[in-house]
């Protein structure tokens, strides 16, 4: 059973110090693409929140997915995290949707 | 005798549940859950009040008080471009000191700096601690400058986020010296894998969430 349990526990191997590394690498160019755009005149532009929140979230998601291992680990653990991500991200929204309608209404 | 030993010890802190799961990498993913949900709150109370504060000092914009002095925008990019990097480099040596933790005694580790889970440790401590040091600064700064929790909206907003994401990264910071101070009184070995997993697994969310705060905060004007 906890041979069993320890397989289900650590389904497949974790990625090697070369793929630590690389996402290291990215998460680095990620950021510096961020601040760089900041201080440029395409923060003028009506881009520039969306591509800032698709660089936000890439970054997120590639933590997700290989520092905390969702992309290796059990399903459970998958759904524990997401269900209540998802969740808490439609809270945000709504909520900046019902304060956004009231200041109109106002 | 010996192995008879070693299974009871590997029992006694053991604990799965009937889904085959240790109860305590379960739990820790749970709580991980509810923290998204506390974050999600105070990012949504920062947003709903953006750009709603009637006095100065702005985030991003000048401000000129009744009085006449020039306030300049307060966030400053630079200094928290660099702990942001800070921080995504503490979660590299927080996978690396995971890494020498879980495969130590594995060819490849011996003996090199891979295998070194309490240099990772202390790494990732030091990290922490200094990402701590830029937010002391910054806030310290933003006080000198005229911007408290009580100025205005938006400080009241900003320093309520991220003082409890500082705290966060306390709480983490005094996690890993736990783990250190463990490792370095007894060695941590491959049983321990999970007491720095869970740690790991905090960490990175601290991370995590401070990608998602300096998008929002400090990047979009």
């Amino acid at each position: 059973m906890e041979d069993n349990a320890h397989n289900v526990d650590h389904p497949h191997e974790h990625p090697s110090w070369k793929q630590y590394k690389w996402v290291a690498l990215w998460l680095t160019v990620i950021t510096v693409l961020e601040v760089w755009i900041y201080y440029t005149s395409f923060s003028q532009s009506p881009l520039y929140v969306p591509t800032l929140l698709v660089f936000s979230a890439l970054k997120f998601t590639i933590v997700v997915l290989f520092y905390m291992h969702l992309k290796y680990d059990h399903k459970l653990f998958r759904a524990l995290f997401t269900g209540p991500l998802v969740i808490a991200v439609f809270t945000l929204l709504a909520l900046l949707a019902l304060f956004s309608h009231q200041a109109i209404k106002q | 005798m010996a192995s008879a030993v070693a299974h009871a010890d590997t029992h006694e802190h053991t604990h799965y549940t009937s889904t085959g799961l240790e109860n305590r990498k379960v739990a820790i993913w749970a709580f991980i859950g509810s923290e998204c949900m506390l974050f999600a709150s105070l990012i949504s109370t920062y947003l709903i009040y953006k750009g709603k504060s009637i006095v100065g000092p702005f985030p991003h914009t000048p401000w000129t008080s009744p009085d006449g002095h020039v306030f300049k925008p307060i966030l400053n990019i630079p200094v928290t471009s660099q702990s942001t990097f800070v921080l995504l480099m503490s979660s590299l040596a927080m996978v690396l000191a995971l890494a020498a933790v879980e495969n130590r005694g594995k060819p490849g580790y011996v003996g090199t700096v891979l295998g070194n889970s309490k240099l990772w440790l202390a790494a990732t401590a030091a990290l922490g601690a200094t990402f701590l040091g830029y937010q002391a600064f910054e806030f310290t700064s933003f006080v000198h400058e005229g911007l408290t929790i009580r100025t205005n909206l938006f400080g009241s907003t900003f320093f309520t986020l991220t003082g409890f994401h500082g705290a966060h990264v306390t709480a983490g910071v005094l996690w890993l010296l736990t783990l250190l101070s463990i490792d370095i009184k007894r060695g941590l070995t491959p049983k321990d894998t999970l007491l720095v997993d869970m740690c790991a697994l905090y960490w990175h969310f601290v991370d995590v969430v401070w990608i998602a705060i300096f998008t929002l905060v400090y990047l979009i004007k």
